[in-house]
C-alpha cells in the first residue's frame, strides 16, 4: 500500500530525479568540513525567521497608534507572545552573525574566484538584504528608538545632494515620521524584502547546482580559467560524493545546535524592547541602535565634521563595490588563505574596526552624560579643606552642568577630559581662558557665568590635583 | 527538406516541405503582437504602480501655520518645551502627531523657536536650563541658547522655525521634519 503511493507519487513528480539533481548532487569531498556548515545555518536562521514573523504578524498591528501597545500586548498578555518575539529577535542576531562568517569563510576560501562570481554576487546581496532586514524590523518595534532611528535616516538622506528632500519624502512617505512611514517599513519588512530575499536565494542555490560547491582550497592549487572547470568536473566524477547523505550530517550537528543556541538565549534574555513609547514630546531618550549598526553609530560621532556627508554617501558605495566586483578584479589565482596575506589582514582589519567601533558604540563616550550634574556625588576627598570660595566653585561646577561632560572620580561625561588633575595641566590664567572661551569641543561660557562664579569655579578648578604632583606653572612668568 | 533529414521521420514529409515556411513566419508575427501588446499592458500597470509607489518622491510639504501656545506660558528670558499637532496628520498616526519644539522668549516680543532635531542626525535636543546650552544624546552635539552651534558634530545650528504671534498665541510655520536639505526656513541652508 504505502509502496504503491510513493510509486504513485514518484510518477507524478519524479522525486527520484529531483532529488538526483538537488540534495543528491555530487561535492567534492573536502567539502565535507565544519568551515562549510555557515550558509545551510544561515538558510536555517531565514526560514525561522519566516515562520516566527508569520506567527508574529497574527498579532502585530502596523500602525503607528497602536504598534507599541501591540508590542506590550505581545510580551505581556499573548500566549507565548514574549518567545516568539524573542526568538525572532536572537533569529536575527544570529543570522546577521552566521552570515557574517559565512561571507568570511567564502573570502578567505577563494570561493568568489572562477567561475562563482555570480554565486558571490548573489551572496553580497543578500547580505545587503539581510542588513536591511535588521533596519526594518527594528523600526517595526515601533518605540523611542525605532522613532529616533528614523529621524536618523531621514538625516542621512537629507544630506543627498539635490534630491535630498524628495528622498526624504520617500522614505518617509511625507514630510514627517508618522503613520505612512510605519506602514511602508512593515511592507518592506513582511513583503518586498523576503520576497526579494527568497528571489536571489533561489538563484545562489541555483548556481550552487550548477557550478559546484568550492573545493577545499589547497596552497598552490591556482585557478586558472582554461582549466578550472574541466579539473572540478573530473574530480567530481572520480571522487565526488552525494551532498545528501554523505555531507550533510556536519550542516545538520550544526543547524541543530544553532537553534538550541537561539532558543536558550530567547529563553535567558527574553525579547528585546520596546523601550518608551514612539512619542517624540517624551525628549529624555538617548536612542541607540540595535548592536548591528554600533559600529556606524560610532563612526557617526567620530569621523571629522568637513568629512562626515563625504564618508556618509560615497564611502558606503565604493566599498561596497570592491566587495561585490571581488570576483571581476581577483577572479583567478590561488584560493587558499595560506597564500593570500593581504586577504587575512583585510578580515583581521575589518574585525578590529568594526569591533572597536562597536565596543565604543556600547558606552558612547562622545555623549554628554545627561543626568551627571544632577545625579553624580562630588568625591568627598575633592572637597574636604577647601575654602568658602573654592567650596562655591565645586558647587557650580555642578549647577552649571560641567559633569555632563567632565568627570570627577571617575563619575560624569567623557565627553571632555576627566577634571580631577585639571591643575596639573592648566593654570589659572588658562582655566579662565577655557571656561570663558571655549575651544576645541568645549562651549565658551562667558555669557553664562558671572564673573565671581568664573573666580569662584577656577579656584576650585586649581584645587584639583594630587598632592604628589605640582600644578601646572606659566613659564613665562619665572 | 527531403524525407531522411526530417527529424519527425513520419509519413507526411510532403507535407512539412509546404507547411514550415508561413507557420514560422505567422508564429514569429503573433510572438511579435503578443510581446507588444504585453509592453502595451506592463507601462499601463507599471506607470501607475510606479507613480503610486514613488508619489512621496515628488510630493511637497505642504507648512502652515499652527499654535505652539499662548503668549503667557513663555516667561520671559527662558527657554520652554512646547509641542504642537502636526497640521498633515492622520486618524492612524497615534502619538507620532505631536511635534515637540523649543521656544525661547528673548523679551515680551521677540521669540526663537527651535524644532526638537539636531542638526547632525536628528536626534532630540534637550535644553539645559543653567549651562544654556542644548545638547543633544545622540553624538555630542550642542548648541548655544541663540541656536548657534557650540560643539560637536552638527554641521550648523539648529534649525529655527518661522513664528508669529496672533491673538495672543505663539505661531509656528510646521509640517515638515527639518533636515539639511529642507530646513524650516527657505532662505536658511
Amino acid at each position: 500500500m504505502l509502496k504503491s503511493i510513493a510509486l504513485w507519487l514518484e510518477d507524478r513528480l519524479h522525486i527520484a530525479k529531483l532529488f538526483e539533481s538537488t540534495g543528491g548532487h555530487k561535492v567534492p569531498p573536502s567539502t565535507n568540513s565544519w568551515f562549510y556548515v555557515f550558509g545551510s545555518g544561515t538558510l536555517l536562521c531565514f526560514v525561522l525567521q519566516i515562520l516566527t514573523g508569520t506567527l508574529l504578524a497574527f498579532v502585530y498591528q502596523p500602525s503607528a497608534g497602536q504598534a507599541w501597545s501591540s508590542l506590550q500586548y505581545l510580551n505581556n498578555e499573548q500566549f507565548l507572545g514574549w518567545f516568539l518575539r524573542a526568538v525572532h529577535n536572537w533569529g536575527s542576531i544570529f543570522m546577521v552573525g552566521i552570515m557574517s562568517a559565512h561571507l568570511v569563510q567564502t573570502f578567505l576560501f577563494g570561493a568568489y574566484k572562477y567561475p562563482r562570481e555570480l554565486t558571490w554576487v548573489s551572496g553580497c546581496c543578500l547580505f545587503l538584504c539581510t542588513l536591511g532586514m535588521a533596519f526594518t524590523g527594528q523600526i517595526l518595534r515601533f518605540d523611542q528608538d525605532a522613532y529616533w532611528g528614523l529621524g536618523i535616516g531621514a538625516s542621512i538622506m537629507g544630506r543627498v545632494p539635490f534630491v535630498g528632500a524628495q528622498l526624504v519624502h520617500l522614505m518617509l512617505g511625507g514630510a514627517m515620521i508618522a503613520g505612512e512611514t510605519l506602514s511602508r517599513f512593515f511592507s518592506l519588512h513582511v513583503f518586498l524584502v523576503p520576497g526579494l530575499i527568497i528571489a536571489l536565494l533561489s538563484l545562489h542555490l541555483r548556481l550552487v547546482l550548477t557550478k559546484g560547491i568550492n573545493e577545499y582550497p589547497k596552497p598552490g592549487r591556482v585557478v586558472k580559467k582554461e582549466s578550472y572547470a574541466v579539473e572540478y568536473e573530473e574530480m567530481i566524477q572520480k571522487t565526488g560524493v552525494p551532498f545528501v547523505p554523505n555531507v550533510i550530517g556536519k550542516d545538520l550537528i550544526f543547524s541543530a545546535c544553532l537553534i538550541i543556541a537561539i532558543v536558550t538565549c530567547a529563553l535567558v534574555f527574553g525579547p528585546q524592547g520596546p523601550s518608551g513609547p514612539p512619542n517624540p514630546t517624551l525628549i529624555h531618550t538617548a536612542p541607540a541602535p540595535d548592536f548591528y549598526f554600533l559600529p556606524i553609530y560610532a563612526a557617526l560621532a567620530l569621523l571629522p565634521a568637513y568629512m562626515e556627508t563625504f564618508l556618509l554617501l560615497v564611502l558606503p558605495v565604493v566599498l561596497l563595490a570592491i566587495l561585490i566586483l571581488l570576483p571581476f578584479y581577483s577572479g583567478t589565482g590561488e584560493k587558499s588563505h595560506r597564500r593570500r596575506p593581504m586577504a587575512v589582514v583585510i578580515v583581521l582589519l575589518a574585525f578590529l574596526t568594526l569591533g572597536l567601533l562597536a565596543y565604543l558604540g556600547t558606552y558612547a563616550p562622545w555623549s554628554p552624560h545627561m543626568e551627571a550634574w544632577s545625579s553624580a556625588a562630588t568625591p568627598a576627598a575633592q572637597v574636604q579643606g577647601r575654602s568658602p570660595l573654592e567650596l562655591q566653585g565645586a558647587i557650580l561646577l555642578q549647577s552649571k552642568q560641567c559633569r555632563n561632560c567632565h568627570a570627577l572620580g571617575g563619575e560624569g561625561g567623557l565627553r571632555g577630559p576627566a577634571l580631577d588633575t585639571v591643575a596639573t595641566r592648566l593654570t589659572g590664567d588658562q582655566l579662565i581662558r577655557q571656561v570663558i572661551q571655549g575651544s576645541g569641543n568645549m562651549p565658551a561660557y562667558g555669557k553664562n557665568l558671572r564673573p565671581a562664579e568664573v573666580t569662584a569655579l577656577v579656584a576650585f578648578m586649581e584645587t584639583l590635583r594630587p598632592s604628589y604632583q605640582p600644578a601646572a606653572r606659566d613659564s613665562s612668568k619665572h | 527538406m527531403s524525407e531522411t533529414n526530417s527529424d519527425c521521420g513520419c509519413k507526411k514529409a510532403t507535407l512539412t516541405k509546404e507547411v514550415p515556411a508561413p507557420s514560422v513566419s505567422r508564429r514569429n508575427l503573433l510572438l511579435k503582437i503578443g510581446a507588444g501588446l504585453n509592453a502595451i499592458a506592463a507601462v499601463l500597470v507599471g506607470v501607475p504602480l510606479l507613480g503610486y509607489a514613488l508619489s512621496a518622491f515628488t510630493r511637497t510639504s505642504k507648512n502652515s501655520w499652527i499654535s505652539v501656545g499662548p503668549l503667557a506660558k513663555f516667561p520671559e528670558g527662558e527657554t520652554r518645551l512646547a509641542t504642537y499637532r502636526n497640521p498633515i496628520s492622520k486618524p492612524w498616526d497615534g502619538d507620532t502627531a505631536e511635534v515637540p519644539c523649543w521656544v525661547r522668549r528673548i523679551d515680551s516680543q521677540s521669540f526663537q523657536v527651535f524644532a526638537i532635531n539636531c542638526t547632525h542626525l536628528g536626534c532630540p535636543v534637550r535644553w539645559f536650563q543653567e549651562s544654556r546650552l542644548f545638547m543633544c544624546p545622540c553624538h555630542g552635539g550642542a548648541f548655544y541658547e541663540d541656536g548657534s552651534h557650540a560643539s560637536g558634530p552638527p554641521p550648523r545650528g539648529l534649525f529655527e522655525y518661522q513664528h508669529k504671534v496672533e491673538s495672543g498665541e505663539l505661531k509656528v510655520l510646521g509640517g515638515h521634519l527639518p533636515t539639511l536639505a529642507e530646513p524650516l526656513k527657505k532662505d536658511d541652508m
